[in-house]
């Protein structure tokens, strides 16, 4: 465990606080681990000790662990896949090029199933989103001490390893998907078009705010419904790993532990693809309404 | 579940990874695939294709060889006929050859029997004369009865 003299309740709120570096405004008084407090005389850019401090960040505060993950997740993305594409070869695909066609193939056929207009950006946006997702979802199989012991080892408090377990993280990305949405929306059926779509459906013209209001639930409840379906997945499933955790040390739970660990690693597997799978495909889904004349 | 600037700096990241995914990594890879399908498809073509070609082969092969007997059983008719014919000519003409080696004969013999009945006449007026001659003794003038002897002689 984490810390040796932690209650279980610790414990937890402990796994549940991301590294932040933010700015503490002048005048806040921090408490450090002994106990002496001190007053900031001005508005500091620091690393935030506790929850407390880093919601008193506010918006301007950064989770270098959920940066720092996805960024080299992403990277490693990007990297292995670019090596293969470098090399790739129309000839007879080994090792793990058969690996990136399967799933470039699996992609490609699922986007062609759903998103029927022309759009080179659709099927890598696509594979993006699934991969990197993926990625990110299946650092929640890594045993949830292992990195934060790591990282106490080397003097950093916090560490939450699972980037899709930030709801900044996963509606980072639904923002982007949103903001492809309504581009897409514009660029085909002009501003006009598209705030007819909006305010002359389901009902008839003289209903207008009544459709407007709906139209416009229905269009914010994608980026939304994708943000926080892949955070609470993600964050439930770490959450039950954090317990099954905590069972470990509570004497002869541990064997217990181990087991129900395994059982939930194998189901787990399941949840995190499908997930980057759910994430990936609404994405095309969506943009594919974008395309489309209702 | 502090909302703050994580979230944009996650939307730009984003951002950067799917631009990347669209320039680097999707074409090369997708190009690839479609060649790939291209190949096979061609090669599977190909392989339709040849065994459609053997299928002629065989069936050229079989008419050739069927036209060939023909012909052979056609040369050897014709050469039968030939032989029997070539036979039949110079049974003919065997036959013909015998005839006309005897035509030859016959005449030769004609020729020879005449020739000696010749002989013999003018012979026998020889003869008669000189018979004569020694019957008549030189009662008879030669040159002045030989016209009548001759004309005996001829009549024989």
């Amino acid at each position: 465990m984490a810390g040796a003299n932690q209650t279980p309740a610790e414990y937890i709120s402990h796994h549940l606080v991301n590294l932040t570096y933010g700015k503490l405004p002048a005048g806040y008084e921090r408490v450090d681990a002994e106990g002496h407090s001190h007053v900031l005389e001005q508005a500091t850019w620091t690393i935030a000790h506790g929850s407390q401090e880093a919601a008193d960040m506010g918006f301007m505060a950064i989770h270098l662990d959920t940066m720092g993950w996805s960024i080299a997740l992403g990277v490693l993305f990007c990297w292995s896949f670019a090596r293969v594409a470098k090399n790739v070869t129309a000839g007879v695909p080994t090792g793990f090029q058969n690996f990136v066609e399967m799933i470039v193939g699996f992609i490609d056929d699922n986007v062609k199933s759903v998103f029927h207009h022309n759009n080179p950006w659709i099927a890598p946006l696509g594979l993006t989103i699934f991969v990197w997702v993926f990625l990110q979802n299946l650092m929640d199989l890594i045993p949830v001490d292992w990195i934060p012991w790591l990282a106490m080892q080397m003097g950093v408090d916090y560490m939450k390893v699972v980037p899709s377990t930030d709801v900044n993280a996963t509606a980072g990305m639904a923002i982007g998907v949103f903001i492809l949405i309504l581009y897409y929306s514009i660029k085909q059926k002009g501003v006009g078009g598209f705030a007819a779509e909006l305010a002359f459906q389901p009902l008839p013209k003289w209903a207008m705010p009544f459709n407007l209001f709906l139209e416009l639930v229905g269009l914010v409840a994608k980026p939304i419904s994708l943000a926080l379906r892949l955070f609470g997945n993600l964050y439930a499933g770490e959450m039950v790993f954090i317990l099954i955790a905590v069972l470990s040390n509570v004497g002869l739970w541990i064997v217990l532990s181990f087991g129900l660990h395994f059982v939930w690693a194998v189901f787990h597997v399941l949840i995190i693809t499908l997930q980057a799978f759910i994430f990936a495909i609404l994405t095309v889904v969506y943009l594919a309404m974008a395309y489309d004349h209702h | 579940m502090n909302i703050n600037l994580t979230l944009i700096a996650q939307l730009i990241s984003f951002a950067i990874f799917v631009w990347f995914c669209r320039k680097y990594i999707w074409p090369p890879i997708v190009n690839a695939m479609a060649e790939r399908e291209q190949q096979i498809a061609n090669g599977l073509q190909a392989a339709e294709r040849a065994s459609a070609d053997l299928e002629d082969a065989k069936a050229q092969i079989a008419a050739e060889l069927e036209d060939a007997k023909q012909q052979a059983a056609q040369i050897i008719e014709q050469a039968n006929k030939r032989g029997s014919q070539i036979v039949e000519d110079a049974k003919e003409q065997a036959v013909a050859e015998g005839q006309r080696l005897k035509e030859a004969a016959k005449s030769d013999i004609e020729q020879e029997v005449n020739r000696a009945k010749e002989q013999l006449r003018s012979q026998v007026a020889t003869l008669a004369l000189a018979g004569a001659e020694k019957v008549l003794q030189a009662s008879i003038d030669e040159s002045a009865h030989r016209g009548i002897v001759d004309k005996l002689a001829s009549s024989l």
